[in-house]
């Protein structure tokens, strides 16, 4: 799995798309009517270039989409997995709802928070984990289970988190 | 062997994202057969005579729905297909989406047509993003093979389809919420009336339908409506999709027959073969988060609309959650209330500032610290939610709370009284955890 490298927190003032994701900037654009509604695409791409939303990218956001840059960053506040902090390169996520607390996630949450030494919202000196518990997945018939960047982890236990852990550097 | 009778008949099929598999076993054949063949009225006739309604939740008639879209609105129209799926107990719109992309496709060109549109969104929760990927490739494969786009298949017909990513909050899941999330703002609410077949996305006529009520649409449009009535009950027609969770031995995604007994799907081998653990049902919440626990001596009911609402449930979603006797239902529930607490938008009063309180109580409950009267309160404060908030998410709050004093109340008195659960294999395993 590829992850976004992580924009440090002194990020510059000003931002611009690097080339490379113009031309999905114009194309996301180009699906609505009005220009407005392509805020939470242009937010994501912002996600995935620096790693996380500084405030410099909710700016750039604004300017692309001609909005008033309070109206991006009460739509990015509005969500959860928008990062307005930097995160770790693998962002623990997970499910704490009942049918995965059912089925042990108290249990392996509290695992984990041994064993990485950090607790929910926190990341690991390192920056590899940040660990955070999240409301269902849509995935409770494989509870307890996470979603790590882009990838579910289903049915599982604390040998088989241990071993994706493993995986992730 | 086949899991299912319609919608997961053939989704185990390798290759089946591909268009070729999906047209190998008959995919695209009734957008073919449809277009230019069935005028648009015809086949809201059609899609009314099988008895669809609505997998997303309310059970709203389908056919009926598309027939409140203005005929003669100079405004274009839109269809947007709900992937919002946030309704905790519910994913099965997930599987068929992953398994089966080109029929959620095939669902949503042909839906447009029905009510005369000539775009349509997808909108998916956040988390779906590599869900959006495999339906974006099928968009993809379906435009190259000329389904979409300026005349699709030939037919004169305009149609563009596009996905649409949120970014993780529950209310998105709400029609009018996810419009306004959809047109670039905060995902909230808006008042009804005006309903959405009359003003929904940018101010026009728009319809709004859940995965799985599309993906029923090109096999009903090919077979019929009354085709589709060989499955289910007089008022609740065809199949559905359940999503069991919980400690059974086998849980996941079952298509029934609608009206299939709940202690089928529970106990049968041929669906989720029991409980696990030599665990006991203690009560089962049918239809997503959001309804009424049923206590296990009502589990012999039909999971079809009208019976579950025989025994003071709804189908909902189809968010089968198990609940097994060594669980506390204080414990239970409070972690239910701690989701609305946590997904309330905070647009009205009784929903933002009951969902906190109704979190209070229950945690000096759970914690042992309950008072003289809590019990009392808790739901009081429920039922001042309910039928009190601004949209559907305060009922949906409000109703766990009333189903499980209705029937569970002893454990929340014991703890007043006790200081603790009566039983609590969660807990127990959480402190097992020590290194
Ligand atoms: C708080 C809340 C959350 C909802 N979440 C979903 C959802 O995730 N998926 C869905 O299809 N419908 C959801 N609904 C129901 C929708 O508002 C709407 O009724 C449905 O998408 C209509 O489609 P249908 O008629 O095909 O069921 C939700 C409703 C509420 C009040
Ligand atoms: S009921 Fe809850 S979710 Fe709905 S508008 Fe009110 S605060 Fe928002
Ligand atoms: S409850 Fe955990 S994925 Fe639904």
């Amino acid at each position: 799995m590829s992850h976004a490298p992580v924009m440090p927190v002194e990020a510059p003032a000003v931002l611009e798309w690097p080339e490379a994701v113009k031309a999905e900037v114009a194309e996301a654009i180009s699906h609505y009517p009005v220009k407005r509604s392509a805020v939470l695409p242009l937010l994501w791409i912002a996600q995935r270039t620096w790693g996380w939303l500084p405030p410099a990218a909710m700016q750039l956001v604004a300017r692309t989409l001609e909005l008033n840059e309070p109206e991006v960053f009460g739509v990015a506040t509005f969500y959860t997995m928008f990062n307005l902090q930097p995160v770790g390169r693998h962002h623990l996520q997970v499910c704490m709802t009942l049918s995965c607390s059912l089925m042990g996630a108290d249990r392996l949450f509290k695992h984990l928070e041994h064993k990485l030494g950090i607790g929910h919202g926190e990341t690991t000196a390192d920056g590899r984990f940040t660990l955070r518990r999240v409301e269902c997945l849509a995935a409770c018939g494989g509870g307890p289970c996470m979603q790590v960047g882009l990838d579910y982890y289903e049915d599982l236990d604390e040998t088989k988190v241990d071993a994706i852990l493993e995986k992730l550097k | 062997m086949s899991r299912g009778l319609l919608l997961f008949k053939d989704i185990d099929t390798p290759g089946l994202t591909g268009i070729e598999t999906y047209r190998k076993l008959g995919g695209y054949e009734s957008l073919a057969g449809t277009l230019g063949h069935k005028t648009p009225d015809e086949c809201i006739e059609i899609v009314k005579s099988s008895g669809l309604r609505g997998r997303g939740g309310a059970g709203f008639p389908t056919g009926l729905k598309w027939s409140f879209v203005p005929k003669n609105s100079p405004k274009p129209k839109y269809i947007v297909c709900n992937a919002d799926e946030s309704e905790p107990g519910t994913f099965k719109d997930r599987e068929l989406m992953v398994l089966n992309p080109h029929l959620l496709v095939e669902g949503m060109i042909l839906s447009g047509y029905a009510i005369g549109a000539n775009a349509g969104y997808i909108y998916f929760r956040g988390e779906f993003a590599y869900v959006q990927a495999i339906v974006d490739k099928a968009i993809a494969e379906a435009r190259a093979a000329g389904l979409l786009g300026d005349n699709v298949f030939g037919s004169g017909f305009p149609f563009e389809l596009y996905t649409h990513l949120g970014a993780g909050a529950y209310i998105c899941g709400e029609e009018t919420a996810l419009l306004s999330s959809l047109e670039g703002y905060r995902g909230q609410p808006r008042l009804k009336p005006p309903f959405p077949a009359v003003e929904g996305l940018y101010a026009c006529p728009t319809v709004v339908n859940n995965v799985e009520t599309i993906m029923n649409v090109p096999h009903i449009l090919k077979n019929g409506g009354q085709w589709y009535k060989q499955w289910g009950t007089e008022k609740s027609c065809g199949t559905k999709v359940l999503s069991v969770s919980g400690p059974v031995k086998r849980p996941g995604n079952y298509e029934i027959p609608l009206g299939l007994p709940l202690r089928t799907l529970i106990e049968s081998p041929e669906y989720c073969g029991g409980m696990r653990d030599g665990l006991k049902v203690k009560g089962v919440i049918p239809g997503g988060s959001s309804v009424p626990v049923i206590p296990a001596s009502q589990i012999d009911a039909g999971l079809d609309y009208e019976s579950m609402n025989a025994v003071g449930t709804f189908l909902g979603s189809g968010g089968v959650i198990v609940i097994d006797d060594q669980t506390c239902m204080v414990d239970a529930l409070w972690n239910l209330i701690r989701f609305y607490r946590h997904e309330s938008c905070g647009k009205c009063t009784p929903c933002r500032e009951g969902t906190y309180w109704m979190g209070e109580i229950l945690e000096r409950l759970e914690k042992g610290e309950g008072r003289e009267g809590d019990v009392d309160l808790l739901l009081d404060v429920a039922n001042n939610i309910f039928g009190k908030s601004f949209c559907a998410l305060g009922d949906a709050a409000a109703m766990p709370v009333q189903g499980m004093l209705k029937h569970f109340r002893e454990e929340f008195e014991y703890h007043v009284k006790h200081k603790r659960c009566m039983v609590n294999r969660r807990r127990q395993a959480v402190m097992e955890v020590t290194a």
